[in-house]
């Protein structure tokens, strides 16, 4: 494990939780974890060029994509709200998008413009690849040299907006590694940070108990509004009882026997926190600080592309067997409680709570554990995710292309 | 404190879940009660591996799983106290 060796069995006593991390201040009064300077294509067939702008200016991250033409209705708004929630993220300093026409360009950089952040946009038609690079580049290189001086400074814990999601679960998750983010939720919620969780069909099986969490009675008819919609959709289109994909293989490996058993193991990531809104994919909240629930695919990768866009800055994903998943612009840190995980694949995981299992740590022990490593981070530690260079953007596509 | 080889999340389940490598057959096995902290002990009559369940009593086709002190799902097999629980005797009530 690369972190933490953890602390001695204590007396129970909770540490004091810091006040405060140093983060990098953005125009519109939000706090960034990192300083990316992003280069966002708008569509699949722009991948080339964002990619090559990004290897022609170094510090800048180009982030390709499978989707963005003839999209429409739900969807296409799904995909702008994800382009500029993305570009808007204050873990972004600056933003280049490039598409391969201007009015979906133009679209996506007026809605990052509204954050105050530079942004430029560039199309392709009538210019081409070459000399679309070459203006785009350039800007690039102005973006990254002014970006590279911003410092950071002391920010208010609350400017933390952290959002969770598990994968590869097994039966260690919901014992210890879930419980644990569940522990830091309750402790760091009455401190006014932001908090999400997602993860619609996994919550299936524990839908009722999680609908009685909503603070509200609106709160609670919301989620079981995006609950049922999702099981409809899922009834529908299967053709079996989902049998490798709810529950993973990797989660039946892991002892994981029934969707419902991976509910009840997921659902302890909120502690004893209650949700005050539902939001749609990639949806930013509006309601002040709290813990919100996000309607979204329970895939790793899709999950935290959404929740990113939704501007959530820093990001908890206790995993069971091993996943390995990273973002681009938002830190995923890993947590597990699977003594052989650690022992296999140590290098991903940033915070080992395996102790839990042996009785040697309690949750409140292993939650303090991770606050430090969440503070550690929010600071500018790089996660294991990112050392090892993942950067998985997933775009959610609702339905087929027009 | 003795080894902890079990853990019980709720008094109600009828599932616990190894937190060791594995369990040997006819070993006798301590399981720990987190929702009361009180401690059980069972024979586990098969090798089960770590993460997966041992029955806590006989279960009969049909019966409820009980986890978290909550419905996870029917068995669709029998299974004998002390023996591994999973996908080849507990379905989905759900899917």
């Amino acid at each position: 494990m690369f972190m933490f060796t953890m602390s001695k069995l204590r007396s129970g006593k909770n540490m004091e939780i810091p006040k405060s991390f140093l983060g990098f201040k953005r125009e519109n009064g939000r706090a960034g974890t990192r300083n990316h300077v992003i280069i966002l294509p708008v569509d699949d067939i722009s991948n080339a060029c964002a990619e090559a702008v990004a290897n022609n200016i170094k510090g800048t991250i180009a982030l390709p994509h499978s989707y963005g033409r003839l999209q429409f209705g739900a969807d296409l708004e799904l995909h702008f709200r994800t382009m500029i929630g993305t570009g808007s993220n204050p873990n972004v300093a600056a933003v280049i998008v490039i598409g391969i026409e201007p009015k979906w360009t133009k679209k996506i950089v007026d809605g990052i413009a509204k954050t105050g952040k530079p942004v430029e946009g560039f199309h392709i038609e009538r210019t081409g690849d070459i000399g679309t690079v070459m203006k785009a580049s350039k800007k690039a290189q102005e973006f990254v040299m002014w970006a590279s001086e911003k410092q950071r400074e002391e920010c208010p814990l609350s400017d933390l907006w952290i959002s969770v999601k598990c994968g590869e679960s097994d039966t260690t998750s919901g014992l210890a590694a879930n419980p644990t983010v569940g522990n830091l939720m309750d402790k760091l919620e009455p401190l006014g940070v932001h908090l999400c969780f997602g993860e619609t069909s996994e919550l299936t099986g524990a839908e009722t108990v999680c609908a009685k969490r909503g603070s509200t009675p609106e709160a609670s008819e919301k989620f079981m509004k995006a609950w049922n919609s999702y099981n409809d959709f899922i009834l529908k289109e299967a053709t079996d009882d989902l049998s490798e994909s709810q529950p993973t293989a990797g989660n039946i490996a892991g002892g994981l026997t029934t969707i419902e058993e991976k509910a009840f193991g997921n659902f302890q990531k909120i502690g004893a926190c209650k949700f005050i809104d539902v939001l749609g994919p990639a949806e930013e909240p509006k309601k002040g600080k709290g813990l919100y629930f996000m309607d979204t695919s329970s895939a790793a990768a899709e999950c935290v592309t959404l929740q990113a866009a939704a501007g959530f800055n820093i990001h908890l994903f206790p995993t069971g067997q091993g996943n390995i998943v990273g973002n681009p612009i938002e830190p995923v840190i890993k947590l597990t409680a699977n003594p052989l995980t650690v022992k296999g694949m140590g290098e991903h995981i940033d915070c080992d709570v395996s102790k839990i299992l042996t009785r040697e740590m309690n949750m409140s022990q292993a939650g303090d554990e991770l606050i430090k490593t969440t503070i550690r981070v929010a600071n500018g530690r790089l996660t294991c995710a990112e050392a090892l260079g993942h950067k998985e953007f997933v775009m959610t596509k609702l339905y087929r292309s027009a | 404190m003795s080894q902890t080889d079990l853990i019980i999340h709720d008094e109600k389940d009828n599932v616990a879940v190894v937190v060791v490598e594995k369990t040997t057959k006819n070993q006798e096995c301590n399981g720990w009660i987190m929702e009361n902290d009180k401690t059980i002990n069972i024979t586990s009559i098969n090798e089960i591996p770590l993460g997966h369940k041992i029955a806590l009593q006989d279960l009969k086709e049909g019966d409820t799983i009980l986890k978290y002190g909550h419905d996870i799902g029917k068995v669709v097999k029998p299974i004998a106290k002390g023996d591994h629980v999973h996908v080849h005797n507990v379905k989905t009530k759900k899917w």
